[in-house]
């Protein structure tokens, strides 16, 4: 959820855009990173833990703990913390350490 | 330009200071070098923007004489880009990731998925802290975010983490981000403190009781419940000895697990350039030893702000300015303006952290004299001869 109204700070919300997240159709705003925007359409679980298959979300959301990794379009291991959203950019949920090769 | 030995050209761009880190550390050295005089400066950040940590630091600074005091973090930063674009001297690459600081004083790094190198004559590390875990059930559930994660969601993109937030931790950061959850509307279920007593500012902590929120002592966390994400959370009160007390249980509905349990300095690059390392509690961890001058064991690889020691914005700016300084000295001589600021920094650090406030800091510095002098360092087999 977004905050509308706060004592302190504006938020620069200029221009609405459109992502996919596993397919489905994400509004957000320019200058939002992929996990905020995921996280504002209460998406929290982003990708499966190596082994076990744990559900994961960001911890840090600074880029230093890579608990956000997910594939954006087609490249596994994107840290979506820090990654600026994109209009069209197709995000999906990782599960494993991602296939370079998928690519070709 | 370089050539190798067998004539082939490799591209290194040579810089008088390279700085490592966009925070407040490495924008106030930056700034201070560039009007010392120092002329080729770059400055790497890996985020597309300046002011590290400072760019969701809502509230206002405290300090009577820092030049600071009385401003927002929000606001430092904004000073610290305009005077930046100011100063011809410093050129800034957002985006920039340093990768490794190699044996020929190279520091290698990646800007635009380009590996590029850089030698400078001057190196300083200011690459901040990460956020400290907290072992209990769970802990790995979406929805256990750290104390700064929180505030970036909430103060940079205007998100809010969840409808009701439990916060661990009841030093100053937790109580100030609990607070700013109060601000966006958020509801807190209560700050849970291990020790007996709030270890923040009682000025933060009274803002939080006088909103009505529970203040837990001598409580720690010991499950988060949920099977995709937090649904819940599992508190238990703790004896005098931190052991939990059988039956004292207690459950709160929350859907968020905020962890405020300390910063821990990102050290990787002084590691790997080889700079004598030492373990320091009191600063959040490893740091490399650095004389009073901020210059670590590698005479030309300096330190700064968090990266140096966990501690808080104002002492960063002021470490960054005296690491400039003494950058300064060996690049441009003994000047008097020089040896003036440089004092002028160090005794504003010295103020800062004298009182109680200081005292961890201070016995911190002490204990890293006195393991470096009996040769305690962790990392030495990767010191370079």
């Amino acid at each position: 959820m977004r905050i509308e109204d706060h004592p302190i700070l504006n938020f620069n919300r200029n221009r609405r855009i459109t992502f996919y997240y596993n397919g489905r159709e994400i509004e957000a705003w320019e200058g939002e990173t992929v996990a905020a925007a995921l996280h504002a359409a209460g998406v929290r679980k982003l990708k499966k833990s190596l082994h076990h298959d744990r559900p994961r979300g960001f911890f840090c959301a600074i880029g230093n703990c890579s608990s956000c990794l997910m594939v954006v379009d087609g490249e596994p291991n994107v840290k979506t913390c820090v990654t600026e959203v994109e209009e069209g950019m197709v995000v999906e949920e990782q599960c494993g350490k991602g296939d370079l090769r998928a690519e070709m | 330009m370089w050539r190798n030995s067998a004539g082939r050209v490799i591209c290194v761009q040579r810089c008088d200071m390279a700085v490592v880190g966009g925070g407040p550390a490495g924008l106030a050295s930056v700034i201070k070098a560039a009007e010392l005089g120092v002329e080729r400066i770059m400055l790497l950040e890996r985020d597309e923007f300046l002011g590290g940590q400072l760019v969701k630091q809502t509230h206002k600074f405290f300090g009577a004489r820092d030049e600071y005091a009385g401003m927002r973090g929000i606001e430092i930063a904004e000073h610290f880009q305009e005077r930046i674009d100011e100063l011809s001297a410093i050129e800034v690459k957002k985006g920039a990731v340093a990768q490794g600081f190699y044996e020929d004083d190279v520091l290698g790094y990646t800007h635009q998925g380009r590996f590029k190198k850089l030698d400078p004559e001057r190196l300083l590390l200011a690459t901040g802290a990460s956020e400290k875990m907290l072992t209990f059930a769970n802990n790995d559930l979406p929805g256990v975010y750290g104390a700064g994660a929180v505030q970036t969601l909430m103060n940079q993109y205007g998100i809010i983490p969840g409808e009701k937030v439990l916060m661990i931790g009841g030093g100053n950061i937790g109580l100030i981000v609990a607070y700013q959850l109060l601000q966006a509307d958020v509801g807190v279920a209560g700050v849970v403190e291990a020790e007996s007593g709030i270890g923040g500012y009682s000025v933060h902590a009274t803002k939080i009781r006088r909103c009505g929120i529970p203040l837990y002592t001598e409580h720690t966390i010991i499950r988060a419940e949920g099977e995709e994400e937090v649904e819940g959370a599992v508190i238990q009160k703790l004896d005098d000895d931190w052991q939990p007390v059988e039956g004292a249980e207690k459950r709160l509905d929350v859907d968020t697990i905020c962890l405020a349990v300390g910063l821990a300095p990102i050290v990787d690059l002084a590691i790997q350039a080889g700079c004598e390392m030492a373990y320091i509690p009191e600063f959040g961890g490893d740091v490399p030893w650095r004389d009073e001058d901020m210059r670590t064991s590698h005479e030309a690889v300096f330190v700064a702000g968090d990266a140096a020691g966990v501690e808080e914005a104002t002492a960063a700016i002021l470490e960054g300015e005296l690491a400039a300084c003494a950058m300064a000295r060996d690049l441009l001589g003994e000047k008097s303006e020089i040896m003036e600021e440089k004092t002028r920094a160090r005794d504003k650090l010295n103020v800062l952290r004298e009182g109680p406030v200081g005292d961890e800091i201070r016995s911190g510095l002490e204990r890293m004299r006195r393991d470096i002098d009996a040769g305690e360092d962790r990392y030495s087999h990767q010191s370079r001869a």
